[in-house]
């Protein structure tokens, strides 16, 4: 077998696919995390919350109603993210204009409860969901073997980021939301329903968690701490690439998660730090990050 | 002009409720101490000094939070290499005396703090809370992989040893002193910290950023010290809560832990010297409750109510909220 570096071509292709899917959803979760701040200038901790949510939902909706796959990915989302509007309508905008950091705490006391609840309901042991039977096999590229299911996580994820960039920046409805981001006051005066925007803008956000959830059932362990890691990694991927652009979320979060696969192939033991480690090296060398304007 | 205002005597009345308060403040923490000396005759030691760690991790924290204004998601980070330096230093070195390895701890936690500070402090608000808690989980990572550690274990067994080779610590009573001795050294220091002129620079630079630069002050260095003021004295806290319990674990370095600990100031009074002390005795007193009832796995998602309830409508805590009444009443 041929080899790169003393490591066999099929097992760091292998770690670069797994890379890959990782760098799905960061970009999904970096992306809604994006949007969020956009127009709410906050940063919304119960994100990890949502994202399990959205995954033990798939689970739950297939256990008892027995809904399929390919409808709990429009049904997960939908139902978080009305979820994620009740958060908003109920506790955000109450402390909305004050001090940020009251809002990160908010939404990080939303997280516990979130992940307390759920864990007394599930236990933290993981719940089983398998797979529809399309997806069961793949193929064989010659050079690795291609799960079908890996390659429909990555397909529909850029699907999914690219539409939301394309939403954000070519259409009218995102030139509202630029247009909340740069002076949402200044919005309102143009006749602007800006509460409702805010309200839709962070039940998106929430939905392109929960969407990242229901793809991640079928691979991952559904638990009720899945959110919480996945989280911070995400952070540190928003830090990297700065919250200036959409592109820049997305770009960011596949980079980090290829850089995670080739971290794993030659230097396992640093995989799970490599990431925490780029986000320092980033701030020394340019604090606003990759894609970040501000200073 | 016969009613016009004498300035001087503005000048009078304003230092004459400075020395009202002063003496308020005084009564109020001679009592507290006095109920401090007395408590483990009435209370069992040990509880207590988990609340004086705590306390004294909050206090510590609060630092940062309340009279800087920069929230720090990582500060678990600082307990937990405290007690683990602490842990290993005193496992490893039976003859070691205790206080050696407590400072050893604390100067680890400083050392990382300046760390920290150096990277997190090239961004502000929302972001420097992110970054914190980013290199914490680097550091958690740490943990979990070294072996000094215990990995999951963790390190069982601490020995108390002796303070100074004289004084037995395997005592509860003599234990319970030495951890309100640590613990007034600590707060008496923030407070100092506080109402040094150093103090009323990092309060500027709360209120007001850009002005605070403008007016010359290098709010970074300012920022970077009070950070590694901060993280010694968590580290410190960590380091007794090592010595106390006999061991350290995984759980202090978990992000949980930095979440803890915001809650406790925040509950108890963000910006108020005892706020974090009595924030610390709440949330340790409500959790030891919590676990005995019918709810005991219900704690995380009541420390989360607490916490939305808190944002809410109780922003400035039970200290912070018992000060304006006290102002509103009494004067």
């Amino acid at each position: 077998m041929s080899m790169i570096l003393g490591v066999p071509v099929a097992v760091l292709f292998g770690q670069l696919l797994l890379g890959l899917i990782n760098g799905a959803f960061y970009a999904l979760l970096s992306l809604g995390l994006a949007v969020i701040f956009g127009l709410l200038k906050i940063i919304n901790f119960a994100h990890g919350a949502l994202y399990m949510l959205g995954a033990m939902a798939t689970v739950i909706l297939f256990d008892t109603l027995g809904i399929s796959y390919w409808a709990a990915l429009f049904v997960a989302p939908i139902l978080v993210g009305c979820v994620g509007i009740a958060i908003e309508y109920f506790l955000l905008r109450k402390i909305a204009g004050q001090d940020h950091i009251y809002s990160l705490l908010l939404t990080f006391g939303v997280a516990l409860i979130i992940q307390g609840v759920l864990t007394n309901m599930y236990g933290v042991s993981g719940l089983r969901y398998s797979m529809p039977d399309v997806f069961k096999g793949g193929m064989n590229l010659g050079f690795m073997f291609l799960p079908y299911y890996r390659a429909w996580v990555i397909v529909i994820a850029l699907l999914v980021c690219f539409g939301t960039w394309f939403m954000i920046e070519k259409t009218k409805l995102g030139a509202y939301l630029r247009a909340g981001t740069e002076d949402s006051q200044l919005m309102q005066g143009f006749g602007i329903n800006v509460p409702l925007l805010v309200s839709l803008t962070y039940g998106f956000g929430v939905m392109l968690a929960a969407f990242a959830g229901a793809l991640a059932a079928p691979i991952y362990s559904v638990t009720p701490v899945m959110g919480s890691h996945i989280l911070i990694v995400v952070f540190a991927v928003v830090v990297i690439g700065g919250m200036g652009s959409i592109s820049g979320a997305i770009i960011t979060g596949i980079l980090m998660g290829v850089v995670e696969g080739l971290t794993k192939t030659f230097y396992p033991p640093a995989s799970s730090a490599v990431i925490f480690l780029v986000m320092v090296v980033v701030l020394l060398v340019r604090p606003s990050g990759l894609f970040g304007k501000e200073a | 002009m016969s009613n016009s205002v004498n300035p001087a005597d503005i000048h009078k009345t304003m230092l004459d409720q400075q020395k009202s308060e002063h003496r308020r403040r005084l009564i109020v923490n001679l009592v507290l101490l006095a109920l401090l000396l007395i408590a483990p005759m009435l209370m069992y030691p040990v509880f207590l000094m988990k609340i004086l760690c705590f306390a004294l991790f909050a206090v510590a924290f609060n630092l940062m939070l309340g009279f800087t204004g920069l929230l720090s998601f990582g500060h678990a980070a600082f307990l937990a290499s405290g007690a683990y330096t602490t842990g290993y230093l005193l496992t490893t070195f039976s003859g070691l005396s205790t206080e050696l390895g407590i400072i050893a701890g604390t100067l680890v936690a400083t050392l990382l703090g300046l760390g920290f500070a150096l990277v997190a402090i090239r961004r502000q608000g929302i972001y420097f809370a992110m970054i914190t808690l980013a290199l914490s989980q680097l550091v958690f990572f740490f943990f979990v992989q070294s072996s000094f550690t215990g990995g999951e274990d963790g390190l069982h067994g601490v020995p108390r040893g002796q303070f100074l080779g004289l004084i037995d610590l395997s005592d509860n009573l003599n234990m319970y002193y030495f951890v309100l001795a640590v613990f007034l050294a600590g707060y008496l220091l923030v407070q100092r910290v506080v109402g040094s002129p150093y103090g009323q620079v990092l309060k500027a630079i709360k209120q007001n950023e850009p002005r605070a630069i403008s007016l010359g002050y290098n709010v970074n260095r300012y920022k970077i010290i009070a950070f590694v003021i901060s993280a010694g004295l968590a580290g410190l806290a960590g380091s007794m809560k090592t010595v106390v319990f006999q061991l350290a674990s995984l759980n202090d370095a978990h992000w949980h832990m930095s979440g803890e600990v915001i809650l406790m100031t925040l509950l108890g009074g963000t910006g108020t010297l005892l706020g974090p002390v009595v924030g610390a005795a709440f949330v340790v007193n409500l959790e030891y409750q919590l676990s005995q009832g019918p709810l005991a796995d219900w704690v995380d998602a009541i420390l989360g109510v607490i916490f939305v309830l808190t944002v809410l409508m109780f922003q400035s805590g039970i200290v912070g909220q018992v000060q304006k009444f006290m102002k509103k009443n009494i004067g």
